[in-house]
């Protein structure tokens, strides 16, 4: 089990390093999609601190609150983005037939799918997200002690293994849908901009369906909502706030299974 | 007629991809869900902020979901064009007996077509199913916003295809696409309608070529945009679809000049 997971890393590492090489031999255009990743979440905060020029609070929310929980999930996003994030395009490869390829080499298909096309571009969409993050810390009126300081790395680092489930677990879905890669931009995209946002906008049973369905709401708003010190809309006991490890966890094991499923459903086009 | 089979081609195309077409919908009506609780709670906290009611804010947001894959809302250039260009199989099309951009002009309506049916009316009705919006009741306002968006798509064409074309000098034209695409997703509206934009800025941004493709159309189609400002708005649309068009037919023969094939 061991070997396999250090043989998983090490094709991982090798093949992120080809796309690396294979991505800055065309170095002006990977500058401007850096810019570009960068550019392209900083509209959704634009677009946020538009709506902040009109008014003082949105759902009660002040703008560094907002800003605190829209650093975070882009953060988390952005982490689970750059890793796992290549997995959309498994879809393709199964239309295509070029899977097959992957299958036939000594490493494991995970690794290999997880790092196909690696896009050293979404460091952008993590620049931007960090730079946020940081300027709402700054102006959050928070006591920072030492647990709470350390529960913003723990939580983003949790959200980014929850969004990097549901990659997994889109992927896997890809072996039966092939051509609906799309439907899992409305889980972590659609997530994520959702949880840019405080809970007390959107109607409750969306925010149930984001806590017990699909529980993104683990990735930031509960533990942001302890953190603010805000009540939290569904009324949960105050010990759910700490549970995102473990449902990160549990979230991955799912993904796992789910992807073993799906590789063992795979059929060949063709065949 | 060559190009009115063109046109049928691509419709017919985008009609076999089946499951993307779920795929969209579904992400549409997500987004569209999200986006409009953060509207009602903006506009609960401003109301008439840009001048728009609550029920219109929301029908600009599900307008936006229904038109983002027909006027290709979030995408910069045209994929297959620049692959061609970059492949160097532009040559064989440089010597087909057909004009090159009413070819993909033709190709890009049949597509926008299919995607308005196929992408645009399920969110909508979902929409409308869910939310108090502010559809109108008569047909002519309907068949005024069927021709703005028309004009939209050719708008949105007439810059992805500039675009595109710079793939002759740049070769790997991904990343001018993906800024183009920003700009359209910003100064369109998709981000946030453009009334709501503060002061000499917001009048900008709805001077741009941008402003053609999703503020128009809808504001035709909420109401906030009738007699001679309909008129006005439809004259905007079709002036900056005519001055992109010409601009992509001065490019290209630039383009073509100077076109040489990978492989000589």
């Amino acid at each position: 089990m061991a070997s396999r997971v250090a043989q998983g890393l090490c094709a991982y590492g090798l093949i992120v390093r080809m796309w690396m090489r294979s991505t800055l031999a065309y170095r002006t255009s990977f500058v401007m999609m850096t810019f570009g990743d960068f550019v392209a979440t900083a509209l959704d905060f634009v677009a946020i601190m538009l709506m902040f020029s009109q008014i003082e609070a949105l759902g009660g929310f002040t703008l560094p609150e907002v800003a605190f929980l829209y650093g975070t999930s882009s953060v988390s996003l952005g982490l689970a983005d750059l890793l796992f994030g290549s997995m959309e395009r498994l879809g393709r490869r199964v239309r295509d037939g070029t899977l097959d390829t992957l299958l036939l080499r000594p490493a494991p298909l995970l690794a290999q799918v997880a790092a196909d096309r690696f896009a050293l571009r979404r460091l952008g969409r993590i620049t931007q997200g960090l730079l946020v993050l940081g300027w709402s810390v700054s102006r959050l009126d928070v006591d920072w002690t030492v647990g709470r300081m350390l529960m913003v790395p723990l939580m983003t680092v949790c959200g980014a293994a929850i969004f990097a489930a549901v990659f997994t677990a889109g992927a896997a879905f890809q072996f039966w849908a092939q051509d609906a890669a799309e439907v899992q931009n409305s889980f972590t995209y659609g997530g994520n901009t959702m949880l840019q946002y405080p809970p007390t906008v959107f109607a409750r049973d969306l925010v149930r369906g984001v806590t017990f369905v699909i529980p993104l709401a683990f990735v930031n708003w509960l533990p942001a909502l302890r953190l603010l010190g805000r009540p939290d809309p569904l009324g949960l006991p105050g010990w759910v706030d700490f549970m995102g490890p473990a449902v990160a966890a549990l979230m991955c094991a799912g993904a796992g299974l789910a992807w073993r499923g799906g590789v063992r459903a795979y059929r060949s086009t063709g065949s | 007629m060559l190009y009115t089979a063109v046109a049928a081609g691509s419709f017919r195309r985008y009609a076999t991809y089946r499951m993307a077409t779920v795929a969209g919908v579904f992400t549409n009506t997500v987004f569209g869900f999200i986006v409009a609780y953060t509207y009602i709670a903006l506009w609960d906290e401003r109301p008439h902020l840009g001048g728009y009611d609550q029920a219109q804010a929301v029908t600009f947001v599900w307008t936006g979901q229904a038109l983002l894959a027909s006027v290709a809302l979030l995408i910069g250039g045209v994929g297959e064009l620049q692959e061609r260009i970059r492949t160097g199989d532009i040559a064989v099309d440089l010597y087909r007996p057909a004009d090159l951009q009413l070819w993909w002009l033709s190709a890009d309506l049949g597509r926008a077509a299919l995607q308005l049916l196929g992408r645009g009316v399920v969110p909508m009705a979902v929409g409308a199913l869910f939310f108090p919006l502010a559809l109108p009741a008569d047909a002519l306002t309907w068949a005024c916003f069927l021709l703005s968006t028309t004009l939209a798509v050719v708008v949105s064409f007439a810059l992805r295809y500039l675009v595109a074309l710079a793939c002759f000098w740049l070769l790997d034209g991904s990343g001018l696409a993906m800024i183009s695409g920003l700009a359209c997703m910003f100064f369109s509206g998709m981000v946030l309608p453009l009334r709501v934009f503060p002061g000499g800025f917001g009048e900008l941004a709805q001077l741009l070529p941008w402003a053609a493709m999703l503020q128009v159309p809808a504001d035709v189609l909420l109401g906030a945009r009738t007699g001679g400002s309909l008129l006005r708005g439809l004259a905007f649309q079709a002036m900056w679809g005519v001055l992109l068009l010409a601009a992509g037919r001065l490019v290209q023969s630039a383009a073509t000049r100077k076109v040489v094939v990978h492989g000589g």
